[in-house]
C-alpha cells in the first residue's frame, strides 16, 4: 500500500496538524494576546468624562500618555503614594522569599537525599498543600491568629497578654506569605536536587572534602539553576498577591502592589490608572519571565 | 635473627573510641529530619486544626464544644446546605471545574500534538505564548480579562461564562505542557510503523497516539480540574453577582470583613474533599493507564502534580 505520507511533508508540517493546532493558536490570539493589548489600549487611552469609564483606544497612533504620566507621578512625586507601596511590596518579597529559601532548602534536600524508603510518604506530605486551596490555608492561619484562636490562647498560658495579629501587622502579612508560596519552591527544589547525581557527592567525598565542603563546593553550584527557577516561580506570583494581605491585615498600611491594582480596578475613574500600573508591572517582570521560559525549555531539550 | 624489630601491629580493638558518633559522615542526619518534620507540622497542622472545627459545635475556633454536623447540613440557618450564597458557591465551583476541564483539554491535546509537529516560526511563537500564559501573574492575567470583557467583547459580561473563557485560557498550559513532554518520551516509531502498515494520519493520531497519551492527558485533566476548584484571582476580577461566585471568593470576601464563621470552615473542608477526591481518582487512573510500562507510584505522584 503507498504511504501517503511524503517524507519531505512529514517533517516540514502538513494540514492535519496545523488543523489540530489552530483552534489553540486562535483562543491564545483572542483570548490572550488581544486581552493584553487591551491593557496596553486604555493605559494609553482616554477617560470619559461624563461617565467615568475608560474608553479603550486601538489605535496606537491616537495614543495619549497622560494617564500613565499621572501614575509616574503617583511614584515619584511629592505627594506620592504608590512609592512606598512599591517598596513595601519589593521587601515583604525579598523577605518572604528567602525565608521560604531558607526553610525549603534544608527540607527538600533532607527528602531528596536522605528520605530512603519513607520518600513516597515525605513526597506526599510536601506536595499535600498544591491540593489544598490557598484560601483554606490562609483560613486555617487567620482562625488560629484570630483573638479567640489557639496562637492567643498560647501565649495567654505563657501570660502575655493577647495579641491583634490581624490588624495590620507587617509580620503576619510576612509569614502568610511565606507560607503560602513555600510549597512551590520546596517542589522545585525537590525536583532539582532529586537530579544530582550521589556518585558526585561521593567523588567530593573521596577526594577528601568533609561535609559541610562537600555542600558548598558540590551540591550548592549544582543546584544554582533550581534555586534560581524555583525563587523566580515563588517571586512572580508573589508581586502580584493581593489576597494575602487583604485577608491577613486588611490595613493599608501593609498593601502591596496588588492592592492598589485591584482596588483601582473598582474605582470609577481609576480603571486607566490601575491598567497603567499593571503594565509597568508586566514589563518589569517581563524579563525575569522570558528567562523562566527559556530555562524550562532548556531543561526540557536536555 | 632480624636486627631491628618489626613494628607492631595496630592496635584496632578500641577503634570505636577514636571516632565520636558526630564525626561519622554516613549517620543519618538527625537535625534534617527533625527540621523537615517541623516544617511538615507547621504547614499541615493548622488545615488540621481549621477541618477539625468545622465540625465544632459552636463558633469558637479553639474551644472544642462537641462534635456535631451543624455546620455542614443540620443548621437550618447557617450550614452550607441552607446558606443560599454557600449552597451556590459550591455549585459554581463544581460548575467552573467541570466546564474548564471539557473545554481545556481536547483544546491543549489536540495544541500540543499540532505543535509538536508543524515546525515554523508560527508554531514556535505560539508556543511561547502558551508557556507566557502559565508563567505570567494572575493579577495581570485576570486584570486584562476583566478590561477585555468589560470594553472589547462587552457582549460577554462578567459572569460564569467570562469566568470560564478566563479559566479555561488560564489552565490550558497544563495539558498542552503535560502532553507534550509526554510525546518528546514517546517518540515517533509507533506512528512510523502504524504509517507502513498503511494508517492514515487521522488512524495514527486515533488509534496509536492517544492511547500512549492517556495517562498524559488524565493527569492533564486533574491537574485542570483541582487547579480550577482552587483558583481564586480570576473569577474573582471576573464574577459579577452572587450567583456566580464560587467557593475560593466566598471564604475571601466573608472571612476579610470579619469573622465569618465555623460554615467557612465547612466550605474549605469541601474543598479539600472535593480536591482530595480528584487526587485519588486521578492517581489510580493514571496507575491504570499507565499500567503496561512499569512506572512507579512515585512517578504517578509527580506526574499528577504537575512537576513529572
Amino acid at each position: 500500500m503507498p504511504n501517503k505520507w511524503n517524507t519531505n511533508r512529514w517533517n516540514r508540517g502538513n494540514a492535519f496538524w496545523v488543523a489540530l493546532a489552530a483552534p489553540g493558536i486562535v483562543w491564545l490570539l483572542v483570548l490572550f494576546i488581544v486581552p493584553v493589548y487591551a491593557v496596553l489600549a486604555i493605559a494609553m487611552g482616554k477617560l470619559d468624562q461624563l461617565l467615568e469609564s475608560p474608553v479603550a483606544v486601538w489605535n496606537p497612533f491616537d495614543w495619549s500618555s497622560s494617564a500613565v504620566i499621572d501614575v509616574w507621578r503617583d511614584i515619584v512625586g511629592s505627594s506620592s503614594f504608590a512609592g512606598p507601596i512599591i517598596l513595601r511590596t519589593l521587601a515583604y518579597t525579598a523577605i518572604a522569599s528567602l525565608l521560604c529559601l531558607l526553610v525549603g532548602y534544608p527540607a527538600a534536600y533532607f527528602v531528596a537525599r536522605f528520605a530512603g524508603r519513607r520518600k513516597a510518604l515525605f513526597l506526599v506530605l510536601l506536595i499535600a498543600p498544591f491540593w489544598i486551596s490557598y484560601m483554606m490555608r490562609m483560613l486555617a492561619w487567620i482562625d488560629l491568629l484570630s483573638t479567640g484562636g489557639y496562637v492567643n490562647k498560647a501565649l495567654g498560658w505563657a501570660g502575655i497578654s493577647p495579641v491583634n495579629w490581624l490588624g495590620g501587622e507587617s509580620v503576619t502579612v510576612v509569614l502568610g506569605l511565606v507560607y503560602g508560596y513555600i510549597p512551590y519552591l520546596i517542589i522545585v527544589l525537590y525536583a532539582g536536587l532529586d537530579r544530582i547525581d550521589p556518585a558526585l557527592l561521593e567523588a567530593g567525598r573521596d577526594l577528601g572534602l568533609g561535609r559541610f565542603r562537600t555542600f558548598i563546593h558540590v551540591t550548592l553550584p549544582l543546584s544554582r539553576q533550581p534555586i534560581l527557577t524555583g525563587l523566580l516561580i515563588t517571586v512572580l506570583p508573589m508581586l502580584g498577591d493581593y489576597y494575602t494581605n487583604q485577608m491577613l491585615s486588611g490595613a493599608a498600611s501593609t498593601s502591596m502592589i496588588g492592592n492598589l491594582i485591584q482596588g483601582q480596578l473598582g474605582t470609577p475613574g481609576l480603571e486607566g490608572q490601575g491598567a497603567v500600573l499593571s503594565l509597568m508591572l508586566l514589563i518589569v517582570l517581563l524579563i525575569p519571565m522570558v528567562y523562566y521560559v527559556l530555562a524550562t525549555n532548556r531543561e526540557a531539550n536536555l | 635473627m632480624t636486627a631491628t624489630k618489626a613494628a607492631p601491629a595496630p592496635d584496632i580493638s578500641g577503634y570505636r573510641q577514636f571516632r565520636p558518633f558526630w564525626r561519622n559522615p554516613w549517620r543519618h542526619p538527625w537535625f534534617l529530619e527533625g527540621f523537615t518534620w517541623l516544617y511538615l507540622i507547621w504547614s499541615l497542622v493548622p488545615i488540621a486544626i481549621a477541618v477539625l472545627f468545622s465540625f465544632n459545635n459552636g463558633r469558637s475556633q479553639s474551644a472544642w464544644q462537641g462534635f456535631s454536623w451543624r455546620w455542614y447540613f443540620s443548621d437550618p440557618v447557617n450550614s452550607v446546605l441552607h446558606d443560599p450564597q454557600l449552597h451556590a458557591a459550591v455549585i459554581q465551583t463544581v460548575r467552573l471545574s467541570v466546564l474548564t476541564t471539557v473545554i481545556a483539554v481536547p483544546l491543549g491535546v489536540a495544541f500540543a500534538l499540532g505543535i509538536n509537529r508543524w515546525r515554523g516560526p508560527i508554531p514556535a511563537t505560539f508556543n511561547f505564548v502558551m508557556i507566557l500564559s502559565y508563567v505570567i501573574p494572575e493579577l495581570i492575567f485576570g486584570v486584562s480579562m476583566f478590561f477585555v470583557f468589560t470594553t472589547l467583547f462587552s457582549s460577554v459580561h462578567l459572569g460564569t461564562v467570562a469566568e470560564v473563557l478566563g479559566l479555561v485560557t488560564w489552565n490550558v498550559s497544563w495539558p498542552a505542557i503535560v502532553v507534550q513532554a509526554r510525546l518528546v518520551t514517546i517518540g515517533r516509531q509507533y506512528e512510523e510503523a502504524a504509517a507502513d502498515l498503511g494508517a492514515s494520519q487521522l488512524q495514527v493520531a486515533r488509534r496509536v497516539l492517544l492511547p500512549l497519551l492517556a495517562p498524559a492527558i488524565f493527569a492533564s485533566a486533574v491537574l485542570v480540574f483541582s487547579g480550577v476548584i482552587d483558583d481564586f484571582v480570576i473569577v474573582d476580577l471576573l464574577s459579577s453577582s452572587a450567583g456566580n461566585t464560587p467557593m475560593s471568593v466566598i471564604i475571601y470576601s466573608t472571612q476579610h470583613g470579619g469573622n465569618g464563621g465555623p460554615a467557612l470552615n465547612a466550605l474549605g473542608s469541601i474543598m479539600l474533599a472535593m480536591s482530595l477526591i480528584i487526587v485519588v481518582v486521578g492517581y489510580a487512573g493514571y496507575r491504570l493507564l499507565s499500567r503496561g510500562e512499569g512506572g512507579s507510584g512515585l512517578a504517578a505522584l509527580t506526574a499528577i502534580s504537575g512537576e513529572g
